[in-house]
């Protein structure tokens, strides 16, 4: 975790979002979503992207796969993929970049497999489409993928419609076609929060061990910090459109620098704390996170911060370095 | 607000239909003739002119006037018929969504029924049991076209009776009758007045339909449809007698129908969003 | 309206469900036959007064029913539903009414659970009204002290449901919920639908009302980690049956049944990595074929010859409200 900040390994950054800024086209100009954003994933590296609904970590999931629709568009900064500015390609070139290069799971894979398909046609359409293989290698490159996110008797799944599956059982077949191509870069936009717990643990397991084989890169998004931290390496976290702080997984759990990351860990009801501390009431963060265009003027967690300051509230922190390892954005640490 | 008046369908549709309120209220001042007395022989068949703008009819009567206080008898008749078939088409189709079981069943069953047969046969026969006249015109109708009423509220609560609000209102005690009507009617009443808003405009179309046909409002009161009927063998000679009154069944039908089209774009997208 | 002070909290518990079944008639894709669906499948259950009983369980395990048959919502296949001391629950308004009283619910989507036509003043002061509260200033008042004690100001009254955020919202169906002054309420999953941040908040907020206004809590969720930190006793449900009752630091401290620890381990948190690693293998059988023998053998990793052949394991007990259902516990008292 401590080579993260080497600037030797940047340069095999897979991906690389640099000061990137996003707004949202409104009747009186651009309403900035997210701004000055920088982010970083290695070669085989999971990265956790984490925040509240409304913070902004779908919309950059979105704009790396190039999948922002109006109103929201980016204003500036660059998104590299292997080098290459992506932020700007032309729809045309970026389908030919997603699922080939880049892959996504979402949510509910129910809304993101087409009901009129087998599964089977959805994972071979992928080699098909983009390593143009005949419908009988694909048929079969079909079966191996299922085999690999292991459904039970692939050979005769691949003929079922996405409706006679489980929950768990889409999700696997969502995985094998985001994993289909190699892609460098797999994001998963909280790909277990539809699940049940005991589901949604071998479903990133799953998730983690073909990744770590295939040495790709991984953008894990999700508002469970707890989730994040246990299985990413680095965790960054959002709020209102600010990336506020970045650090290793093991360190953003036990010792939380940003006051909403800290507020965050402590409103968490974790197993064990009553055994320990007694009923205490949990931390709770006052508050509602701002709308786009109700940023305000100065950090932008300061209305609901427990320890802000005048300055906190005339100026933007700028983003610093972290003692330990990691950034943050917060004048206490300024 | 006033991005609402962008919507050509509502503008367009709403000013027709405004503007016929308007003519309905005001036609003893808008009128330069009376409709029914002042039919003098002398004038018969007279083009549109500046004395008589639209023309006169058969009779001599200023067929202008005859349009203005038809205006009268298809407005009330159109609101009259479709309160009366809303009433029924949204009591049966609350109750059947609500309650489901054999009286959904049955509401089905007889929508399917009133569907399948055309409306206008329905009050046919009604009419011809009652005679003509427009009481008995008002009930003709009024029993005869609930049917997408009916539809549209079941299908509507049928979505929304599961949803937690309406199982709060359960938790905490209130009855099928204040469900029915306190938290599900306001809720589904968007899609209701747009179908509303347009059964008018087809209730006015089907007492044109009857008075043409004599069973529907009695001659010498002045109904577009049976204006229609009387400039039928004078359609070569005086056009004008049938044009106008068959351009003012035009129009109004239009323009419940472009209210009820610029409704729903207004009403429906809301009632999307709010969930 | 039942006063607080005249009310009885005796020793009897608020809630007692024998033996309840619900099952429901599933029209299955093959064939013309209907199928019962059997959502709960026997279950025993009391909530003491002022207690917070944690119900857990995966999706489909029949938790949301259990609340629903509790509710009234949808009838009870078979079994007693106890509530106050009163089991006749016919379809009368007097009945309804009473019901109310005693039991409220809190549902999940707090963005859903209000009427959206209503303002806050109607969605509250109409139960009151419906009550038998009829000066209008008294509902008034009364609705105004219960937004104070859900922490929302009184002026929200005037408002409606679009105007407040998720939380907000979820503070007003808490404040709906216990404006008739019930001795039982039942949350189904009252913060998962809503933001970390906001979680604590309601979570607090529940707790404390509890104490305060000493009302019973059901509470219904997936997430052991809310369900720990609330309840006094927890129940377990798998596939229609409750599997593990007990005190809540007995079941986490020392879980009884592997169902109850699979659920455990599988809570991801990054300080507990020692106890990551009992994964469940396989999903949740369908209620329409539960398995024969105990419902969760064929993801049990201890599964033996009963479990798989025998009779649906009946309770063992463990300790003073400490039970499970569960052939292990049986075979190990008996090679003891």
């Amino acid at each position: 975790m401590s080579g993260t900040e080497k600037m030797t390994e940047r340069t095999e950054d897979v991906l690389r979002i640099e000061n990137l800024q996003i707004a949202l086209r409104s009747e009186h100009g651009d309403d900035p979503a997210i701004e000055a954003l920088n982010l970083s994933i290695g070669r085989g590296e999971v990265v956790g992207l984490v925040g509240e609904s409304g913070c902004g970590k779908s919309l950059t999931a979105l704009a790396v796969a190039g999948l922002l629709r109006d109103p929201m568009h980016v204003t500036g900064g660059r998104i590299l993929l292997g080098g290459e500015d992506i932020a700007h390609l032309p729809n045309r070139s970026m389908r030919s970049l997603r699922g080939n290069r880049i892959a996504m799971i979402f949510q509910e894979p129910m809304t993101a497999l087409n009901p009129l398909m087998t599964i089977g046609d959805q994972i071979g359409e992928m080699f098909v489409l983009h390593r143009g293989m005949s419908a009988g290698a694909a048929r079969k490159a079909a079966i191996a993928a299922l085999d690999q996110v292991q459904v039970p008797s692939a050979a005769r799944r691949i003929r079922e419609y996405p409706h006679q599956l489980s929950g768990g059982m889409r999700q696997r077949v969502m995985i094998a076609i985001a994993l289909a191509c190699d892609p460098e870069l797999l994001i998963a936009d909280e790909p277990t929060t539809a699940l049940d717990v005991t589901i949604q643990a071998e479903i990133l397991d799953l998730i983690l061990d073909l990744c770590r084989e295939r040495h790709t890169a991984v953008l894990m998004i999700s508002h469970d910090l707890g989730l994040v931290a246990r299985i990413c390496r680095r965790v960054a976290v959002m709020y209102a459109g600010h990336l506020i702080e970045e650090q290793a997984a093991g360190q953003i759990f036990a010792t939380p620098q940003h006051p909403y990351t800290r507020g965050l860990v402590g409103a968490l009801p974790r197993l064990g704390r009553r055994l320990v501390e007694g009923q205490q009431p949990l931390t709770e963060i006052p508050g509602v996170v701002p709308a786009i265009g109700d940023f305000g003027t100065g950090c932008r967690f300061a209305p609901r911060c427990p320890s802000a300051m005048a300055r906190c509230r005339e100026a933007v922190p700028r983003t610093t370095q972290l003692p330990q390892g990691g950034r943050i954005r917060c004048f206490l640490h300024d | 607000m006033l991005r609402q008046l962008r919507r050509p369908n509502l503008a367009v549709g709403g000013g027709i239909v405004v503007l016929l309120i308007i003519i309905a209220v005001f036609a003893p001042l808008i009128a330069p003739h009376d409709p029914i007395h002042d039919a003098n022989l002398m004038y018969a068949g007279e083009p549109p002119s500046t004395a008589f703008w639209l023309g006169t009819d058969d009779q001599g009567r200023d067929i202008f006037s005859r349009i203005v206080y038809g205006a009268r008898i298809a407005l009330t008749v159109g609101l009259l018929v479709e309160m009366m078939n809303a009433a029924i088409g949204i009591a049966l189709g609350l109750s059947a969504g609500y309650f489901g079981g054999w009286w959904d069943e049955f509401v089905q069953g007889l929508t399917n029924v009133m569907l399948a047969v055309p409306t206008i046969v329905f009050a046919l026969a009604l009419m011809a049991v009652m005679g003509p006249g427009i009481p008995s015109l008002l009930v003709a109708l009024g029993l005869t076209d609930w049917a997408y009423s009916c539809r549209i509220s079941r299908a509507q609560v049928l979505s929304m009776k599961s949803s937690p609000f309406i199982q709060a209102a359960r938790t905490m005690g209130y009855g099928p009758g204040h469900i029915m009507l306190r938290e599900l009617l306001p809720n589904i009443a968007g899609p209701l007045i747009v179908v509303a808003t347009m059964g008018v405009g087809s209730a006015i179309m089907a007492e044109a339909s009857l008075s043409f046909l004599g069973l529907g409002v009695v001659p010498p009161a002045p109904s577009w449809g049976s204006m229609l009927a009387g400039a039928r063998e004078q359609l070569i000679v005086a056009p004008w007698i049938a044009v106008f009154p068959g351009l003012a069944i035009f129009v109004t039908v239009l323009g419940f129908n472009l209210l009820g089209d610029g409704l729903r774009d207004l009403l429906d997208p809301q009632g999307r969003s709010r969930r | 309206m039942t006063d607080t002070a005249t009310r009885q909290d005796g020793p009897g518990p608020v809630l007692r469900l024998q033996d309840l079944h619900v099952h429901y008639e599933v029209r299955t894709g093959q064939g013309f036959g209907q199928v019962p669906l059997k959502a709960v499948d026997g279950v025993d259950l009391q909530i003491r007064p002022g207690e917070c009983l944690g119900l857990v369980g995966e999706s489909g395990c029949g938790k949301s029913s259990l609340a629903q048959a509790v509710m009234g919502l949808v009838p009870a296949t078979s079994g007693v539903i106890e509530l106050d001391g009163r089991t006749d629950w016919d379809r009368s308004a007097a009945t309804r009414l009473a019901r109310a009283r005693t039991v409220q619910m809190v549902f999940q989507d707090p963005f859903s659970s209000l009427n959206p036509r209503q303002s806050i003043a109607t969605s509250l002061g109409g139960p009151l009204r419906l009550h038998g509260v009829t000066n209008r200033s008294e509902r008034a008042d009364r609705v105004a002290e219960m937004l104070r004690k859900v922490g929302l100001n009184p002026d929200a009254a005037r408002r409606y449901p679009h105007e407040f955020s998720g939380g907000q919202r979820q503070r007003i169906c808490i404040a709906r919920a216990l404006i008739v002054d019930p001795k039982l309420v039942v949350c189904d999953e009252p913060v998962s639908a809503l933001d970390v941040s906001i979680r604590a908040q309601i979570i607090n907020l529940l707790l404390q009302l509890k104490d305060e206004l000493g009302v019973a809590l059901l509470m219904i969720s997936h997430d052991l980690g809310v369900v720990e930190h609330m309840s006094d006793r927890i129940a377990v449900m798998y596939l229609g049956r409750i599997v593990e009752e007990g005190a809540w630091n007995a079941i986490f401290s020392d879980p009884a049944h592997p169902y109850t620890r699979t659920l455990i381990s599988a809570i991801p948190d990054p300080e507990r990595a020692d106890i990551g690693h009992e994964r469940l293998r396989g999903e949740a059988p369908s209620a329409l074929a539960p398995p024969p023998g105990c419902a969760f053998h064929p993801r049990c990793t201890q599964a033996f010859a009963p479990c798989r052949e025998g009779a649906v394991p009946a309770f063992t007990r463990l300790a003073e409200d400490h039970r499970a259902r569960c052939h292990l516990l049986t075979k190990d008292t008996e090679s003891r």
